[in-house]
């Protein structure tokens, strides 16, 4: 069985005073996490270049080097550009925090660090690193060598092409009376969690998560990779993504907190594809009627009672091998005929 | 009015909640290992007016304890770092002393309430 958690990290804690090391290993390690310690910026720094970590946790007053020369040397070292750093210090004065994220630091942790805190911002600081290196990995495989290069010149702008795909768009259901009803912190990891188990389907079926917005996430099947048959990649994981939030939701419903309910709406067809951004962020559009569908359908998940709502080109594509039930047409907002939607049985 | 205590308990219950009781004695004794030199480089650093010493050694003292919830060392260690050597030495009297003295305090309630 899967373990519903989120996956531990890798983090380094670089303070000079022993007592203030330990403790934050200690909190750290408490909350699942992996730790390694470093008494000094120069060690730190060693440390970093030898193994991978996931987050630094950075004091600025340090013998050898101080903190301020660690975020400086990393500004300029392209492998440790993206790590995120969070600093933890008492020094007095608020220029000392605005010079700390003013070189890069992720966000600034008053000592003696509150371990609520901490764990909330390690939360969110580990999300936006797993963005980014979505992102690093989106160009190291949606580009050829050439390619890639040629986006790293032209500052990311690659023309777009017809291409024939599976789009995916999922939500949750009720999450922002949700949101209201609980801490900030628990709503982040909620996210983690939920986030982590629907990129494992979906990327475990060939598909490319390539939008999040809040609660929602858009997925391509087919393009930019080929896949032998997008429609039932897709479908095979918003089953999939039943089945891990059925996990998820038990595991809530033993300790008392609110289950989860999505809603998928899958929709194939030709699509306008490309890659569009910037030189900092860049990723992988699809646009075009059949987004527009997909779109839609999920939306339409509520009315319909159903959680899976897929169009007829995807129904027909996978033909007997889907268990679906027709829901007869239906009138679709934005759409001048009404549609053919099928709801897939789990 | 009684001098305030020298150990703030609700603080360092909350740090033995969070960081566990067993824990917490070990890094004390931690505390009161490191702490001796950091007073003795306060002390060096006060006397041969070393700002960036002074400082840095006042910074440490209050660092850790707050975490212990020695507040009254703390305000005093705080004190020293904000004001910086010149001023504190300006000002007279033997506020390093007094700091030692506190710190005496502390780390005998300290001990007293880690102890296993």
């Amino acid at each position: 069985m899967r373990e519903i958690r989120s996956t531990p990290a890798r983090l380094l804690v670089a303070d000079d005073n022993k007592v203030n090391r330990l403790l934050l290993a200690r909190s750290l390690e408490l909350q699942g996490h992996r730790v390694a310690m470093a008494e000094n910026g120069r060690v730190a720094l060693e440390m970093l270049g030898r193994e991978p970590f996931d987050l630094l946790l950075l004091d600025m007053e340090m013998p050898e080097m101080t903190g301020f020369e660690v975020l400086e040397h990393m500004a300029r070292d392209a492998q440790l550009r993206d790590l995120p750093v969070i600093v933890t210090s008492s020094l007095e004065g608020i220029d000392h925090v605005v010079r700390c994220i003013e070189l890069g630091a992720e966000d600034y942790l008053p000592k003696p660090v509150n371990p609520v805190l901490l764990k909330a911002r390690i939360g969110a600081s580990l999300e936006k690193k797993r963005l980014r290196d979505q992102q690093k990995e989106m160009v190291r495989r949606f580009a050829t060598r050439a390619v890639a290069a040629d986006l790293d010149a032209s500052g990311f702008a690659l023309g777009g092409k017809h291409v024939r795909a599976t789009v995916m768009f999922s939500d949750i259901r009720g999450f922002t009376a949700m949101v209201d009803a609980q801490p900030p912190e628990v709503t982040i990891e909620l996210l983690n969690t939920y986030y982590t188990l629907m990129f494992d389907a979906i990327g475990g079926q060939g598909g490319v998560v390539n939008q999040m917005v809040g609660d929602g996430l858009m997925a391509v099947f087919g393009a930019p990779l080929p896949l032998p048959d997008p429609p039932r990649a897709a479908v095979n994981a918003a089953l999939e993504m039943m089945q891990m939030l059925d996990l998820l939701n038990a595991d809530h419903r033993k300790a008392g907190k609110p289950e989860l309910r999505i809603g998928i709406g899958i929709a194939t067809g030709e699509v306008v594809a490309g890659y569009t951004g910037t030189q900092d962020r860049a990723t992988y559009t699809c646009v075009g009627n059949t987004v527009n569908l997909a779109a839609r359908l999920e939306a339409h998940t509520k009315e319909a009672g159903e959680p899976i709502l897929v169009d007829g080109e995807t129904s027909r594509a996978l033909g007997g091998a889907l268990a679906a039930k027709t829901l007869g047409t239906v009138e679709i907002r934005g759409r001048s005929q009404p549609l053919e939607v099928f709801a897939v049985v789990a | 009015m009684s001098p305030a205590a020298a150990i703030d308990s609700p603080t360092l219950r909350a740090l033995q909640d969070t960081a566990g009781t067993e824990f917490v004695s070990e890094l004390a004794a931690t505390f009161l290992e490191d702490a001796p030199r950091m007073l003795a480089d306060l002390r060096s650093a006060f006397e041969a007016s070393d700002a960036e010493r002074f400082r840095r050694a006042a910074h440490s003292l209050k660092s850790n304890a707050l975490t212990f919830g020695a507040l009254p060392l703390a305000a005093r260690a705080r004190a020293l770092e904000v004001g910086g050597v010149a001023s504190v030495r300006t000002q007279g009297g033997d506020p390093v002393g007094e700091l030692e003295a506190e710190y005496a305090r502390a780390a005998a309630a300290l001990e007293a309430s880690t102890r296993a």
